[in-house]
């Protein structure tokens, strides 16, 4: 994670940050990519549009992040920490909701309230 | 080594940032910080995405009840916040100071308007039967879209403290990066709606 | 400003004279002797030391919920405790021991030792430093605090849902818990992310990563799971004390919740957690046993990244808390494989600290003891976690006293041998006063032979189908010998933290000259005992791993070590001048003190909470608006020792209101 900083560490006043302008376009690109995904929101959901509509959500992600969050322009120890935290907690939660909706089991999510079976054991 | 005199600071230590990455121990400190926020955003969101699809016991599904245009439009105003929030940072660092005060003040209106839209959007939802115990789904909804809203008010909080600064004269240029540093909070409240707006609102089976 | 020095620092610390703060309000605490000192300190090494003061205290109470456990269970139908009072015991045992002991105590070791072996003058972040103690002592006594109203948690600590629902578990007992957990919480993320940015950023000249030592190599990374562990725990604990205090339904079976929600959100924290418990114990041994085999350490780049290796796949096995959990076979095949390889990386470092052993001029003082004490014991436990990594075997495991001795085997045996080892190592350092090593011997030999004595039983126990959690147990089911074994050994451990408390009191006429009585390798013995406030005289400059010992040691033209006559250490004979460090503060001790009331607030009455916010969030502005070198304190200009630059602390505290700290500009 930490390791070599040093050598990456792209610091300091002297690099250029975007000008308003660009700053400005890039705003303009997050709002035409958001009204596009308001237009997905509204038709039936299947596959495509969902895949659509994640892959618009990470483009937005990206962009906030390394235009806004200066992570283009920074040191790769700063993207390192922010995408240890994501990978992170992708990972562990994308497993758990894999574990609950049953893509590893037995399902018992969709066993409606009232059949609910009794607890097998009781623990104490 | 022993004539390293201790009058004589190691060198570049006395200006600026002179940590052993360079980098500034506070910039450093809110990477970290955020890092750690993602698990905590992470968590709530999974743990709804995962009750959401239950099947409701009693009162309506949040998703019969979205008002997806609203919420267009408040996302809309916290995407543009961020605008608003960059073009403050640069202005301090061009020593803008008039200007820095401005998009300051225009950031935290727009992250107000964002938390006053999701104040009406919860009591127009409570309204229509869906309290926080209704079921499992409000619980989780109200719980993750909530602390949101804590983290966008914190925020707002944050920033009106650099605008009062700021007009007293405490926040000169050099002091730059503790605007950039709530600027990189906000953004990721902001990240985080990105999220939200789409796994929660738009996507719904 | 002016760099003019107008008192020497050294000479500061008479009395408690108060300066005025310019800001008002209050004044500002100046005092370096006396209790003020001690709950204003922002200096790492007194901050350490409260750290570890406190966990020994909570130690003390863990461990006579531990005998009230054994005492009950010393022989069939125990009458010492009824049923919901033997389930407090073992649920608040627990909960001590994990979180109020073992983390505060190797908190304690990463605050003093990090910022000297790495050659740095104070943390990135002092003030938050004692921010941190102060919400983890908070949160530690607030989560006591319900034992005074007979409010005490009874669910484990691992508190399974639904149990800790209102429906099965209406007292409070189970909010003191929740809340509690979450204030220590704060505390931790906070010590995490100013121990990462000081081992990052405040590193002296020469100190790369790959020089770092062992110890503050571990502690890192312990740190970095903390950061990634803590926020998983604070979700699921957030999400029950809603449930619980505002009617949620998140763990709610009734309302079709997921009961497993609660584990997996748990366990994702709870397998990192364990090794935040152990990594850095790991690191204390580390350390020992290289001094006691006068050899280097074996392998240090594997020693480096087999820890980093078990920190990141820590988080790929939780799971294998949930085998009996009905998670499914796919869930449960994945997660046994992942956990039989965690072992692996755990295997290196065995065999490194047996390669640092080997061939080595071993000395057997009590800190050597304690550390291949861990070595071995640890092994045990860890092998007995490989057996029920394999899940048919775990689920005649499960839930039994074998896994009871898995756990001891490895926080106890691993973690607290450690822990202790620390102590007899680091004891002159810390105090300038030794512990005796004879009675130090004798406590070993006390604790050696109680601890196999108490939880060596456990795996037959077990094995036998004792259940774990349960207030008793029926003669003839042939498990009185066993446990009436482990209950004399759990005295016998009782004994042996007598002894140790008697050693610390003896140590006190015990005072050592000698600021590297052990002739060690890092930084920090190169500086005076106890070391000043100021860490180093000068300056240090590094040029290898295990600097100190370089500097004391040269191959000669007989390819001999030789010892060098003089070493360059980091003392000076006139102490220096012109080293600014962080002023004392009340406002760490505000900022805390409000969190409980917020607590007490949430369970009784709103106004007490309203009342704790107000303190917290005035502290908050306090903190951020107080300079952290204080102007009039004869300090004047900005910090130029940077290693004590202290924060624009909004970065950390995320609640924090953001402001500026150069009132004097
Ligand atoms: C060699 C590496 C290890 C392996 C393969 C391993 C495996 C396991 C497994 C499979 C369990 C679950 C048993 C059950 O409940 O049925 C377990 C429980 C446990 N382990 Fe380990 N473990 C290892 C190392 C550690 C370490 C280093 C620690 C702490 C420092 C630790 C602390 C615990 C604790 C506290 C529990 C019991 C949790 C509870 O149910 O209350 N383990 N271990
Ligand atoms: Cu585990």
């Amino acid at each position: 994670m930490a390791i070599a900083a040093h050598e990456e560490t792209v610091h300091g006043s002297g690099h250029a940050h975007p000008s308003d302008l660009q700053y400005v376009y890039v705003a303009l690109f997050l709002g035409v990519v958001t009204g596009a995904e308001i237009v997905l929101g509204y038709r039936h959901p299947n596959a495509l549009i969902i895949g659509s509509l994640l892959t618009l959500m990470v483009i937005k992600f990206a962009t906030v992040a390394l235009w806004f969050m200066h992570l283009r322009f920074d040191s790769l120890l700063f993207r390192r920490f922010f995408l240890t935290g994501i990978l992170l907690a992708a990972g562990v939660y994308i497993a758990i909701m894999m574990t609950a909706f049953q893509f590893f089991g037995n399902d018992t999510t969709s066993v409606p309230l009232n059949k609910i079976p009794p607890p097998a054991r009781i623990t104490r | 080594m022993t004539d390293t005199i201790v009058h004589a600071p190691i060198p570049d230590q006395s200006e600026g940032h002179h940590t052993s990455t360079g980098l500034s121990n506070e910039k450093l400190a809110m990477w970290a910080f955020l890092g750690s926020e993602c698990l905590l955003f992470g968590g709530l969101i999974s743990v709804f995405l995962i009750y959401r699809n239950k099947p409701v016991g009693v009162g309506p599904k949040v998703s019969q009840i979205y008002d997806i245009p609203f919420t267009s439009v408040s996302s809309f105003v916290l995407l543009m916040s961020s605008l608003t929030m960059v073009l403050a940072l640069a202005g301090i660092q061009r020593g803008d100071h008039r200007r820095a005060r401005i998009w300051i003040l225009t950031t935290a209106a727009l992250g107000a308007t964002f938390v006053a839209g999701q104040v009406y959007e919860f009591t127009s939802f409570v309204r229509e039967g869906l309290g926080y115990t209704t079921n499992l789904q409000s619980s989780a909804f109200y719980t993750l879209t909530g602390f949101h809203g804590v983290h966008v008010t914190i925020g707002i909080i944050m920033l009106l403290s650099l605008y009062t600064l700021s007009l007293r004269g405490n926040l000169p240029t050099e002091k730059a990066e503790t605007v950039e540093i709530v600027g990189l909070y906000w953004h990721f409240v902001d990240v985080v709606w990105i999220l939200i707006f789409t796994v929660v609102y738009l996507i719904h089976p | 400003m002016a760099l003019t020095e107008e008192r020497p620092l050294l000479e500061l610390t008479a009395g408690d004279d108060e300066v005025r703060q310019p800001l008002g309000s209050f004044r500002r605490p100046t005092s370096t002797t006396g209790w003020r000192s001690w709950i204003t300190t922002v200096d790492h090494k007194r901050i350490g030391i409260l750290y570890g003061a406190t966990a020994l205290t909570f130690f003390a109470i863990g461990g006579l919920e531990a005998l009230l456990i054994r005492a009950q269970l010393a022989q069939p139908n125990g009458q010492v405790l009824s049923p919901e009072r033997y389930n407090q015991a073992f649920t608040m045992h627990g909960t001590t021991m994990v979180f109020l002991v073992i983390m505060p105590m190797l908190a304690a070791f990463a605050n003093y030792l990090i910022p000297l072996q790495i050659g740095a003058r104070d943390v990135a972040f002092p003030r938050l430093n004692a921010l941190s103690f102060w919400i983890f002592l908070f949160g530690g006594l607030f989560l006591y605090s319900g034992a005074v109203l007979d409010q005490i948690a009874d669910n484990g600590w691992f508190n399974y849902a639904p149990n800790s629902g209102v429906l099965y578990s209406p007292g409070h007992g189970i909010d003191f818990w929740t809340l509690g957990l979450q204030i220590a919480g704060i505390a931790s993320l906070l010590g995490a992310v100013n121990l990462i940015v000081t081992c990052i950023n405040m590193r002296a000249p020469g100190m790369t990563l790959m020089r770092m030592p062992i110890f503050t190599w571990m502690a890192l990374v312990a740190q970095f799971l903390l950061l990634f562990a803590i926020p998983v725990i604070t979700v699921a604990l957030f999400l029950l004390m809603f449930d619980r205090l505002f009617g949620g339904n998140f763990f709610v079976v009734q309302k079709g919740a997921d009961p497993l929600m609660w584990q997996h959100l748990f366990w994702i924290f709870g397998h990192p957690e364990v090794y935040i418990l152990v990594l850095p114990a790991f690191g204390i041994v580390s350390e020992v046993i290289p001094v006691f085999a006068r050899k280097p350490l074996f392998g240090y780049p594997f020693m480096v990244f087999s820890g980093i290796a078990i920190g990141f796949m820590g988080w790929g096995v939780w799971a294998h808390h949930m085998f009996a959990s009905g998670a499914g076979p796919v869930t449960v095949a994945a997660f046994s494989l992942s956990t039989m390889f965690i072992a692996v990386p755990t295997g290196v470092k065995i065999f490194n600290w047996i390669g640092t052993l080997w061939g080595g001029k071993l000395q057997f003082t009590t800190a050597m003891c304690f550390a291949i004490a861990l070595v071995s014991q640890f092994t045990i436990g860890g092998l007995s976690g490989v057996t029920h990594s394999i899940s048919p075997s775990d689920w005649q495991q499960t839930d039994t006293y074998y896994i009871v001795a898995h756990f001891h085997y490895v926080l106890f045996g691993g973690s607290v041998f450690g822990i202790f080892a620390g102590f007899y190592f680091w004891w002159p350092k810390v105090f300038g006063r030794c512990l005796d090593e004879k009675i130090g011997k004798i406590h070993f030999f006390t604790w050696l032979i109680g601890f196999n004595l108490t939880f060596g039983p456990m795996h037959v126990l077990g094995l036998q189908g004792q259940p774990r959690r349960t207030a008793t147990y029926a003669d003839g089911m042939g498990w009185n010998l066993m446990n009436l074994l482990s209950s004399i050994g759990a005295f016998t451990i009782g004994v042996g933290f007598l002894i140790f408390i008697f050693n610390v009191v003896k140590s006190r006429n015990n005072v050592v000259t000698d600021p590297d009585p052990w002739d060690a390798r890092t930084l920090e013995w190169a500086t005076s005992s106890p070391p000043p406030a100021h860490n180093f005289d000068i300056s240090p400059t590094v040029s290898s791993l295990d600097e100190w010992w370089h500097r004391k040691y040269e191959l000669g033209d007989d390819h001999k070590l030789h010892r060098r006559e003089h070493p360059e250490s980091f003392t000076a004979a006139t102490p220096p001048e012109n080293i600014h460090l962080p002023s004392p503060s009340y406002w760490p001790l505000i900022i805390a003190a409000g969190l409980p009331f917020i607590g007490w607030g949430l369970i009784y009455s709103y106004w007490l909470a309203g009342f704790g916010g107000l303190l917290t969030f005035v502290g908050i502005y306090g903190l951020v608006l107080e300079p952290s070198v204080d102007p009039d304190a004869g300090h004047h200009g900005h910090a130029d020792t940077h290693d004590t630059h202290e924060p624009e602390p909004a970065a950390v505290v995320a609640g924090a209101a953001e402001a500026e700290e150069d009132a004097d500009q």
